[in-house]
């Protein structure tokens, strides 16, 4: 056959092949006998570097690689929601029914081919269609529609005949446009090639995550990328799964990305049970998973995360609001590090290739909150949560720094926190949004004008609280004023009670805006109480033995509307308690 | 299969290191198994890489003495494999799976290759069925739980090694009927170390329900490779073929580590941080991920690696890529050490993060999580006010601290330093009472007032 090559040197997951043919980069090649799957990654002359996405053990040189001429591409279409693929796309629960060990050289597509779907038309014979048009829906899951559009690369034409209302499969044919093009319910697409769209909007919605340290102090907006790094254990992966469950996408594409496999049977476990909070159905119904765990074969793992973005970007274009999260984008890059140094190619900071950057950015810069191509007029969105793993906990390595350069929100996991077990563990004074100001208008709107003054307040207090601290630590604890030591027993509690969020909560593993805002407001209010008492004379420990935390934690177990009646309550009757005090004066 | 004919090559170009190059191999294997044949014995050697007719043979037992003349290398078209069979057990074999003393093993009944393949993730089981390991560190706040990889970080000199002999011989999974083994890797540990091992496997009688792998200091960095791999492919013999529940002790994997760097840098790869090839993370995700549960089999596989910091860096390359695969840590901690006391464990780093799923009600006890959050949160302010009193002195502190240094110093003395007996859970509960006793009722404001009463009486007033 014209498009075989032959093996002539393997190293670990590269290697290296010998063909007379025009190979193009990062075309897929199948290699061996066994047809382990693979990618071009680089052409010298007539030989060629695959990169293979599976173990290369017991590969011999002279065995055949057989080159197929397209680029690595995606099956895209009903199905995909609530399923678990490896990082090529492999359906693993498909994988699965040939025993509990992954074995090489499988083959399978994405979608259920035996699997039919009901189809509603929405477009007539006649209708001007172009790309990314709609021309019916499929119910996808019990609440999703799968919006069936003309794919990107199609141009425009008129629509000759159109499948009626029934149920189809996802390679039956359910449309035919004049310029002899066929729609199926099926699309593919090549991973590494962004979906092209109409126009960019404006980062001015949030995509609420119901975690109150971030959607008060740094919100992250729909369409706009989040890095999160953290040395081991303080927090990533909880965080990033307490957005899955919590926060208010259409649809969650999680990567796992050279992590643990228990963390993947976690979700597999939990998703089916747990309810989506915004539509009462299991929460798997709004996921893909993408697994390619530690110990799963390497060059997978670079595939994963573009993999990934494809099925995001699908979905966006049919109009609804993605959030993808990939864990991590360290395990990413050393994969990337791992391939290059086969290679011998000249490596750049920390041993990392120089390209590190760029291949980022091709990651990065797909997000985005859109104007869909295509009628009927849309918008989706794609946002983004990244961990970031950094060796020894360092931020200043390239992979944090590259990733933040690209990225709009820094929520900075801090070990010192994860070590008092003050979860999520987000430094407050490290981390930042870019995005305070454009999503100002959202919510002071939707919380009124004073959400914007709660929430100065409580970075004024921590910044104070800091410089008191500091202060303490150089003079001792002599000068402090009454005013001081209720500052610090208040920011105690603002920790405590306002920032800390245990994800295990049944009550309070999710806080509604509303509640955020009420919640803020109690406390604000109690100072204001005790500041007038304070100010009237109070002694600081007159009132240190209030157990003020485990009233507030009470409290805070309560649903919104409750919240604020008893909140007022609280605080009315500790406003008697003080008065009741003597002041010396 | 029965070979008809070997195919042998006297052809080698090279030697570096623990690394043969051989020239004008016809179709080598990548990975592949061969035997060198040299005037002073047979070795044995594995395949790393293949460039056209070029070989890179990396030598179990070392290339000390050889030379590229008198060699032949013969290839034997198969991977590296170990026996399996229950003729194991009770066990004690070099670092490559032959016995010690040198006689043959009995029955095999497989022979399986050593790198193992991944478990499908659809397949897996969060693990959650609790361990009592009788330590109340753990117990309470780090809870072992059957099928997690949960690392004990030492320092040079700290009683790792005790308290992982502690660990194999008093554990007990409350209730289960399964049979249980301990896989126990050695990896460059000296003789004296092994020793203690085996001495003390011996004294509970561990050793004959065990199966022992020992690569020690003097043999090769090849060898220390593969036997994690021997051993954890033995595991998953014996845990999802036997249904036995194995708990595999690694030690120790600073040495794999550093094996793994010595091969790196004599094939002249690019060395990353402190000369760790880059691949090092994916390498010891190789051997950790092969813990964990599986859905239908009743057998497990739980890991305790020992991992030394070297100079009591836990931001060491091999202590930190660690610490991102495995499921928690345990932390020893040299001033706790220095104080005498036994377990050495500083709980504030240390972590148990499938915790969770083998705590509460009908597993171990109702409040366990806000038990275990409260001691974590006063021990961590504790220890803050510990440092706050060298500056502003004893005077300087308010008397709800003092109440803190008080719980503090209980809390060392009393819940950590529990000496080297089995605690149950009951018991390890009441010490923890008595710490938090130190406290007043507004400080325990994690742990629900109505448990604060049961266990210390209504009597205390929020004062
Ligand atoms: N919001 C939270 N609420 C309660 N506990 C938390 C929270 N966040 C983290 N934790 C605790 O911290 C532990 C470690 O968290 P996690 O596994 O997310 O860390 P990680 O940063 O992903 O670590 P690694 O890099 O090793 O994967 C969890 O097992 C849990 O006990
Ligand atoms: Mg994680």
């Amino acid at each position: 056959m014209s498009n075989l090559g032959e093996i002539t040197g393997i190293s670990g997951p590269v290697v290296k092949a010998k063909s007379d043919l025009a190979i193009r980069m990062f075309e897929v090649a199948h290699v061996g006998r066994d047809e382990l799957l693979g990618e071009v990654i680089r052409i010298l002359g007539n030989n060629i570097f695959i990169q293979v996405y599976e173990d290369t053990s017991g590969l011999c040189t002279g065995e055949p690689v057989y080159f197929t001429g397209s680029l690595l591409q995606l099956d895209l279409g009903p199905g995909l929601l609530g399923s678990v693929l490896d990082g090529i796309g492999r359906p693993l629960t498909r994988l699965g029914e040939e025993g509990i060990f992954l074995k090489k050289g499988s083959h399978a597509s994405p979608l259920d081919p035996d699997r039919k779907w009901q189809f509603f038309p929405s477009v007539e014979v006649g209708s001007l269609v172009g790309p990314g048009s709609i021309i019916g829906n499929m119910p996808e899951t019990s609440f999703l529609n799968n919006r069936i559009m003309v794919p990107p690369d199609v141009s425009k034409g008129t629509i000759r005949s159109i499948a009626s209302p029934g149920e189809y499969t996802v390679s039956d044919e359910l449309c035919v446009l004049d310029n002899g093009y066929v729609i199926k319910a099926t699309q593919t697409w090549e991973v590494r090639q962004p979906r092209p769209v109409m126009m960019r909007l404006p980062f001015d919605q949030p995509l609420i995550t119901g975690q109150r340290v971030l959607d008060t102090l740094f919100p992250l907006a729909l369409g706009g990328a989040a890095v999160m790094p953290g040395g081991f254990g303080t927090g990533k992966t909880v965080t990033q799964q307490s957005l899955a469950k919590w926060c208010n996408a259409d649809i969650i594409v999680y990567i796992g990305c050279g992590e643990r496999g228990n963390e993947m049977t976690e979700v597999l476990e939990e998703f089916p049970v747990l309810s989506d909070p915004y539509h009462d159905v299991p929460l798997m119904e709004r996921m893909i998973l993408i697994a390619n765990t530690s110990n799963m074969p390497v060059a997978a793992r670079e595939a994963s995360i573009y993999l990934g973005m494809t099925i995001a970007e699908y979905y966006r274009d049919m109009g609804y609001n993605v959030a993808i999260m990939a864990d991590s984008t360290s395990r990413w890059a050393e994969a990337l590090r791992e391939i290059g140094g086969r290679l011998e190619e000249m490596p750049g900071e920390e041993g990392y290739p120089a390209y590190l950057g760029t291949r980022l950015a091709q990651y990065y810069e797909r997000a985005g909150r859109v104007k869909n191509m295509g009628e009927p007029v849309r918008n989706g969105s794609v946002s983004v949560i990244n961990a970031v793993s950094p060796a020894g906990g360092d931020f200043s390595e390239p992979v944090t720094q590259s990733s933040l350069r690209l990225s709009g929100v820094f929520w900075g996991l801090d070990k010192r926190l994860a070590q008092q077990r003050h979860f999520p563990a987000i430094n407050w004074q490290q981390s930042y949004s870019l995005f305070e100001d454009t999503l100002d208008h959202f919510f002071s709107s939707r919380l009124g004008p004073e959400w914007k003054f709660l929430k100065s307040y409580l970075k004024d207090m921590l910044e104070r609280e800091r410089i008191l601290k500091d202060l303490v630590q150089l003079v001792g604890r002599d000068g402090l004023s009454e005013q001081d030591k209720w500052l610090l027993e208040l920011v105690e509690i603002l920790k405590v009670v306002y920032l800390q969020q245990n994800a295990f909560s049944d009550v309070d593993a999710f806080c509604s805006l509303d509640k955020q805002k009420q919640l803020l407001l109690i406390l604000k209010r109690l100072d204001d109480v005790v500041q007038v008492k304070l100010e009237a004379g109070l002694i600081y420990d007159q009132i240190s033995s209030i157990p003020f935390r485990i009233d507030l934690l009470k409290l805070r177990d309560l649903d919104q509307p409750e919240l604020e009646s008893k909140g007022k309550y609280w605080l009315d009757k500790l406003q008697h308690q003080l008065q009741d005090m003597v002041v010396f004066k | 299969m029965i070979k008809l004919f070997r195919e042998g090559y006297t052809s080698l170009t090279g030697i570096v290191g623990p690394l043969l190059f051989l020239k004008g191999v016809r179709q080598p294997g990548f990975a592949e198994l061969v035997s060198i044949e040299t005037p002073s014995g047979v070795r044995t050697g594995q395949i790393l890489q293949v460039e056209d007719d070029l070989c890179v043979v990396q030598v179990f037992d070392g290339t000390m003495g050889m030379d590229t003349g008198k060699s032949t290398v013969w290839l034997e078209r198969d991977i590296v494999r170990v026996p399996a069979g229950d003729a194991l057990i009770g066990q004690i074999l070099d670092g490559r799976g032959r016995r010690i003393d040198g006689k043959t093993i009995g029955y095999i009944e497989k022979l399986l290759p050593t790198s193992g393949m991944p478990i499908n993730p659809v397949w897996r089981q969060s693990p959650s069925c609790y361990i009592e390991t009788g330590i109340s560190t753990i117990d309470m706040m780090n809870t072992l739980v059957k099928g997690q990889k949960l690392p004990i970080f030492s320092g040079a000199g700290l009683p790792a090694n005790q308290l992982a002999a502690q660990i194999v011989s008093q554990s007990r999974v409350p209730g289960s009927d399964t049979d249980f083994l301990v896989i126990f890797a050695a990896m460059g540990i000296t003789q004296r170390e092994a020793d203690f091992f085996i001495d003390t496997f011996r004294s509970t009688g561990a050793i004959d329900s065990g199966i022992f792998f020992l690569n020690l200091a003097s043999d090769s960095a090849a060898e220390r490779l593969l036997t994690p791999r021997m051993a954890l492919s033995v595991a998953e013999y014996f845990a999802f073929e036997k249904n036995y529940d194995v708990l595999v002790v690694m030690t120790d994997m600073l040495y794999y580590s550093e094996a793994l760097r010595e091969i790196s840098a004599a094939r002249e790869e690019v060395p990353g941080r402190r000369g760790y090839p880059g691949y090092t993370y994916s390498d010891l995700a190789t051997l950790y991920e092969r813990a964990g549960c599986i859905r239908g089999a009743r057998g497990s596989i739980t890991q305790i690696p020992i991992i030394t910091m070297p100079d009591d860096d836990m931001t060491h390359p091999v202590v930190d890529l660690s610490g991102y695969i495995t499921e928690g840590q345990v932390v020893l901690d040299r001033s706790i050490h220095d104080r005498g006391l036994y377990p050495p464990i500083n709980v504030l780093p240390s972590l148990s993060r499938l915790m969770n799923k083998g705590i509460g009600k009908r597993k171990t006890f109702e409040f366990h999580r806000l038990m275990a959050d409260q001691l974590y949160a006063s021990y961590a302010r504790a220890q803050e006010l510990e440092r706050l009193r060298l500056i502003v002195g004893d005077d300087g502190l308010t008397d709800t601290e003092k109440l803190y240094l008080a719980f503090g110093r209980e809390f060392e003395a009393r819940f950590v330093n529990q000496g080297s007996v089995f605690r149950t859970l009951d018991t390890t509960l009441n010490e923890a009472w008595e710490c938090l006793k130190e406290l007043p009722n507004t400080e325990l404001y994690r742990i629900p007032p109505c448990f604060i009463a049961e266990k210390l009486g209504s009597g205390r007033e929020y004062s």
